[in-house]
């Protein structure tokens, strides 16, 4: 899969090196090693508390909004630790999106949701942010169904439309990654294909770690998966070693449905 | 009925249907009769406002009462023109809210957004506190601590003005505002907000664009509770701004307003049933009509512009 992509400079986008996370002084991930291949997509498993969403959001520093949380390690995004306490936590969120396990539209027009991203980096030329909006649309596969009404409230949107909204919002800053937190757990099972589909897709244009309560759903979508257990990483290899041979028997008996 | 109920499983056991019927019933009629009692006052007040005016209106035609621009109903040659009042009413209220929605607004910014938990507890009770001033008091700050104090940058502001009783007014009302502003952005999701934060947003963009839209319709209500607590102040005005019913949109003169008239007239002995003595009740609907103007004019724009969450 990797080697589809040979123009790619270094075939790992992100790279998780000895990261350790605290809640004030409870250790909730532990010695964490993990490498995120560009242009992939990487899932995250495990059973329900085992650290794969606060995994996930220590990619983008969501842990710096509240108080008491400490990391230790790194992450690597193109070789420079995010983790750093001299980098902006702003500048890696404008980097690396995220999409939310409960669709979150802001209470605002369709259009003026997927223009956010544009508005706070201080994009005001209405021509350039019309075009972008069209182009998120699009790549969300969202645009042929709202284009007539771009300036309703996102909330008339269904669920699987909202959270394909919420895609084209991330998407219309050009990031490089996307970071899917359970993405489809709130919907039904059409608008899940249709955002699997969409997530197959956008891998051509970003690298993407998503977190899933599903392992039909790592097993569909994902080249790479990491299965978690209280808090460490048990096993990472490609999705189908994990689903058909993983080494670990922890991880044969959670993908057979033993436990979790 | 009862005779007639099927006994589904022996092992529940449960009050007769009937005798819970009639619990249910009464606790039902008791709090009815609570709701109610709240919205038969409000009636009965409107009623004697109503009752009364009425019989002031027969003698003097309300267009007259709207029009006229003199206000002296206890002197010998009666006028009855209530503008003068309004206007006061208007002045004051224009300074207190020109005060209080932006500082009230900020105030709930930072405590809803910026102010660590911490800060917060000791913060909201203390702004809290300003509320619970009796008005007598915020009344002698302004006409003896703040009239003064104006009176060193503008030396021609009378002792009596409605700059300093409407700034005075404006502080009392900052902790209805903020205080019901941050509850209304407190309330708005922590998903909207890590939704801004996960784009990249600062603090205070997402203050500003998602969080503070969102709790627009919560920030409205409190915008207008400021408006009618403005608007039915009485101590403040009646002991700052004066008693003397003068026609003017100054705010550096002074000025009686609609409460500060019914207040002044009410300490002398007015025969009960006289024109004088209906002129309070007149003045008074005029009161509650513009509250009312306000509530409806607020409802219709918080629908407007509200953001859905």
């Amino acid at each position: 899969m990797v080697e589809n992509h040979p123009s790619q400079a270094s075939k790992f986008k992100c790279e998780v090196k000895n990261l350790n996370f605290y809640y004030g002084s409870v250790r909730v991930l532990k010695d964490i090693n993990l490498s995120v291949f560009s242009h992939q997509v990487t899932a995250l498993i495990g059973p329900s508390g085992c650290g794969k969403t606060t995994l996930l959001r220590c990619f983008n520093r969501m842990h710096d909004l509240y108080p008491g949380n400490r990391y230790t390690g790194e992450i690597e995004l193109d070789k420079i630790n995010i983790l750093a306490p001299w980098i902006d936590p702003i500048e890696v969120r404008m980097r690396i999106g995220m999409v939310f396990q409960k669709p979150n539209p802001f209470p605002k027009s369709i259009y003026e949701n997927v223009a956010y991203g544009l508005r706070v980096r201080g994009q005001s030329q209405r021509s350039a942010i019309d075009e972008t909006v069209e182009q998120a649309l699009r790549n969300a596969a969202l645009w042929d169904e709202v284009k007539d009404r771009l300036y309703d409230l996102a909330f008339n949107l269904s669920g699987g439309q909202q959270q394909r909204l919420c895609i084209a919002r991330a998407l219309a800053t050009n990031p490089e990654m996307i970071l899917f937190d359970e993405p489809t757990s709130a919907l039904d099972p059409i608008a899940t294909a249709s955002i699997e589909e969409l997530i197959t897709q956008l891998k051509e244009k970003v690298t993407i770690l998503i977190v899933t309560h599903s392992m039909q759903q790592a097993a569909r979508i994902s080249d790479r998966t990491a299965f978690m257990y209280l808090g460490e990483i048990i096993e990472f290899d490609r999705t189908q070693t994990i689903f058909s041979d993983p080494t670990h028997r922890k991880t044969q008996d959670y993908v057979n449905g033993r436990f979790g | 009925m009862s005779e007639k109920y099927l006994k589904l499983s022996p092992t529940i056991h449960l009050a007769p249907r009937i005798i819970r019927n009639l619990r249910e019933r009464i606790v039902e009629l008791l709090l009815l009769g609570a709701a109610i009692s709240s919205i038969a006052t409000t009636i009965g007040i409107l009623g004697i406002l109503i009752y009364e005016s009425f019989s002031f209106f027969q003698q003097v035609s309300i267009i007259k009462f709207l029009t006229d621009t003199e206000w002296s109903p206890l002197f010998e040659n009666p006028r009855y023109g209530v503008v003068p009042l309004v206007s006061g009413t208007l002045v004051t209220t224009v300074v207190a809210l020109s005060l209080a929605i932006p500082l009230g607004t900020i105030a709930a910014i930072y405590l809803s957004e910026f102010a660590s938990p911490k800060l917060r507890e000791i913060a909201k009770p203390c702004l809290e506190i300003l509320a619970g001033i009796p008005t007598v008091v915020y009344g002698y700050f302004a006409y003896l601590f703040v009239t003064p104090l104006l009176q060193i940058p503008l030396p021609d502001l009378p002792g009596s003005n409605m700059l300093s009783a409407g700034l005075v007014m404006g502080i009392m009302i900052i902790p209805y505002v903020s205080s019901i502003s941050e509850d209304a952005m407190r309330a708005v999701p922590v998903h909207l907000r890590e939704g801004s934060y996960a784009m990249g947003a600062t603090r205070l963009q997402t203050a500003l664009r998602v969080v503070f839209p969102a709790a627009i319709s919560g920030i409205s209500a409190a915008y207008i509770l400021g408006i009618s607590r403005a608007v039915g102040e009485t101590m403040i005005v009646a002991i700052a701004a004066g008693l003397q019913p003068i026609l003017t949109w100054n705010p550096m003169e002074e000025a009686a307003t609609i409460t500060a008239y019914i207040v002044g007239v009410t300490q002398g002995d007015l025969p009960h049933g006289s024109l004088e003595y209906q002129t309070i009740f007149a003045a008074g609907l005029v009161l509650v009509l513009m509250t009312l103007v306000f509530n409806i004019l607020g409802h219709f724009l918080t629908k407007r512009y509200r953001e859905v969450y």
